[in-house]
């Protein structure tokens, strides 16, 4: 549950913020306490209990009087129990709440389906002004999380199953999607953890002499149409990978890009219109749903010869 | 007790909104009317005598109408306090105006567009609590219809304010007793509702909305010592419209001329 522990590890980031920013506030639906924030700012800290329609309004409701609301909410939860609310409250009353939000993707294994968001990026990509940021490492969580607070209007940052990627510390623009490596063969467009998956078989690809173009799609809207386009002219065969069903996601996204231009092959990696029904850790679904650096580096094998 | 020179200024006022709504209907206009005649009363006590809604970075203090599509009361409060033109009122909807059929950030003074039932509470929370932070003296209103209550949202956010304290949140319920297609208490019963409230930890007030005395009453009593307020108010829905008013008709309609006439005339004498 790496997305937990990084999300909570924000709270040593909004403090910082927080001694800058009197305005800054936290909206909790028993996600922790959020330390050092809650105990340094206890009057600026709101815990509204399990009730993700609530929490969305009621952060909502603050930024409208001046506040800048971060909210720390289940990403499966808030995306669909709250999806009115943001949509209405925060999009089209233009009220710019920032979600952060672990137990996304199927970072939350065995929990079950109930628990894997892997409908949110599709969800949100569809409102009007959300901003929708999908981070690779906690490093650049945190870096999403600062540049959530410089913006106007909503934003979201799913915390998924992320670790640090060494020597990774690229700069985070909204809307602009970091190579990672570069390539020739195929282009593979990750987003969140399994940018690291991706890295990992961009080096099987490499043993294998197959040259490979790793993308970090963290921004899943605004994205970046431009490296897209790229990626199909210069070298016209593209993967994406996600933990998301292939519809309406990062997949969905580049696949409207693509049918658009009217170039490029798209092979697009994530949940294929079914829930995961078998009860197995983290590591092990990647496996079943074809997630993990093996299945990615076949599939991008795939699109060769 | 309220003055009743103010009791007499604001019932003249209720039946000048009165008036503008009756515009709104007539010439074939579908309106919900029943929702917006029935608040009258509390809309004159809250624009022309308890809030002051102009402030300089945002109003000094707040009004969110959750019953949204009881937006023609707000336009007509609009018109009086000159935000827009009372000419308008015959070309509702059409384009070029601001007049939505639910609060639209297009007209001046709306501080929330609402719509779809059982947001307003949650977001009058997060106004509460973010203007407790200011230290203004700020108070925030949020007006809900009676059918709005069956919504779950609603009864996360009545439980989540008085955790909060909120002393300075207002919610009001318009209790018309009429939602779409049916009595309240056929569809969905609500009763009993301010027992509801009450075990919820809110201060309760029940009022005749029509008395404009009560309505004041309960505004005067406000803010309570400890925790937020709810006024529980019984009103009739399509309240001034003889043969529609306390019908489902009410809810979404137009008015025949002579039944715009006939409510006129019951408006002279106020």
């Amino acid at each position: 549950m790496l997305g937990f522990v990084w999300a909570f590890a924000q709270g040593a980031v909004l403090t910082e913020m927080a001694e800058r920013n009197p305005n800054l506030v936290v909206v909790s639906q028993d996600m922790g306490p959020m330390s050092p924030f809650s105990e340094k700012f206890p009057d600026r800290f709101f815990d509204v209990g399990i009730s993700e329609a609530n929490l969305v309004g009621v952060a909502a409701g603050l930024a409208h009087g001046g506040k800048l609301p971060f909210v720390v909410a289940m990403a499966p939860f808030v995306t669909m129990r709250g999806f009115e609310q943001i949509r209405d409250d925060c999009s089209y009353n233009r009220k710019g709440v920032k979600i952060i939000a672990p137990c996304s993707g199927l970072e939350a294994g065995h929990w079950g389906a109930t628990h894997h968001a892997v409908e949110d990026l599709a969800l949100l990509r569809l409102i009007p002004g959300m901003t929708v940021l999908c981070p690779a490492d906690p490093g650049e969580a945190t870096r999403a999380v600062l540049a959530a607070a410089e913006i106007d209007g909503p934003v979201y940052i799913r915390f998924g199953y992320i670790q640090p990627i060494e020597g990774y510390e690229e700069d985070f623009v909204i809307g602009r999607a970091p190579v990672l490596r570069e390539g020739s063969d195929v282009a593979i467009l990750a987003t969140g953890a399994s940018v690291t998956e991706a890295l990992k078989a961009h080096d099987l690809l490499k043993g294998e002499g197959v040259s490979a173009r790793v993308l970090n799609m963290h921004s899943i809207k605004p994205i970046d149409r431009q490296a897209i386009e790229k990626a199909a002219e210069e070298i016209g065969r593209i993967v994406t990978v996600e933990e998301h069903f292939v519809n309406g996601g990062l997949g969905g996204a580049v696949a409207e890009i693509l049918a658009e231009l009217g170039k490029g092959r798209l092979l697009r990696l994530g949940l294929k219109d079914e829930f995961v029904m078998e009860v197995a850790p983290y590591p092990d679904i990647l496996k079943l749903v074809g997630l993990d650096a093996e299945s990615i580096a076949a599939s991008a094998r795939s699109m060769l010869g | 007790m309220p003055d009743s020179e103010l009791t007499q200024t604001l019932e003249k006022r209720t039946a000048v909104l009165r008036r503008h709504m009756l515009t709104m209907a007539a010439n074939g206009q579908l309106i919900h009317l029943g929702g917006s005649m029935s608040i009258a009363e509390i809309m004159a006590a809250l624009f022309f005598h308890f809030l002051e809604v102009e402030g300089k970075e945002r109003p000094k203090d707040h009004f969110i109408l959750s019953k949204g599509h009881t937006v023609h009361a707000l336009h007509a409060c609009l018109a009086e306090l000159g935000k827009i033109d009372a000419d308008e009122f015959t070309r509702l909807g059409q384009m070029g105006t601001c007049l939505a059929g639910h609060p639209s950030l297009k007209a001046p003074l709306v501080e929330f567009a609402t719509g779809s039932l059982g947001h307003g509470l949650s977001v009058g929370i997060g106004i509460a609590l973010a203007e407790k932070l200011n230290g203004q003296g700020s108070r925030t209103v949020v007006l809900m219809g009676d059918g709005e209550l069956q919504e779950g949202s609603v009864w996360e956010a009545a439980l989540c304010a008085p955790r909060f304290g909120l002393e300075n949140l207002l919610a009001i319920v318009d209790y018309n007793g009429f939602q779409a297609n049916a009595p309240v208490g056929d569809i969905l019963p609500l009763d009993p509702l301010e027992e509801k409230w009450r075990s919820f930890s809110w201060n309760t007030q029940v009022i005749d909305g029509h008395e404009m005395g009560s309505i004041l009453g309960a505004l005067e009593a406000f803010p309570a010592s400890k925790g937020p307020t709810v006024i529980i108010a019984n009103t009739v829905k399509g309240k001034g419209v003889p043969g529609v008013e306390g019908t489902a008709r009410a809810h979404y309609t137009s008015l025949e001329d002579n039944e715009v006439q006939d409510a006129l005339k019951g408006l002279e004498g106020e």
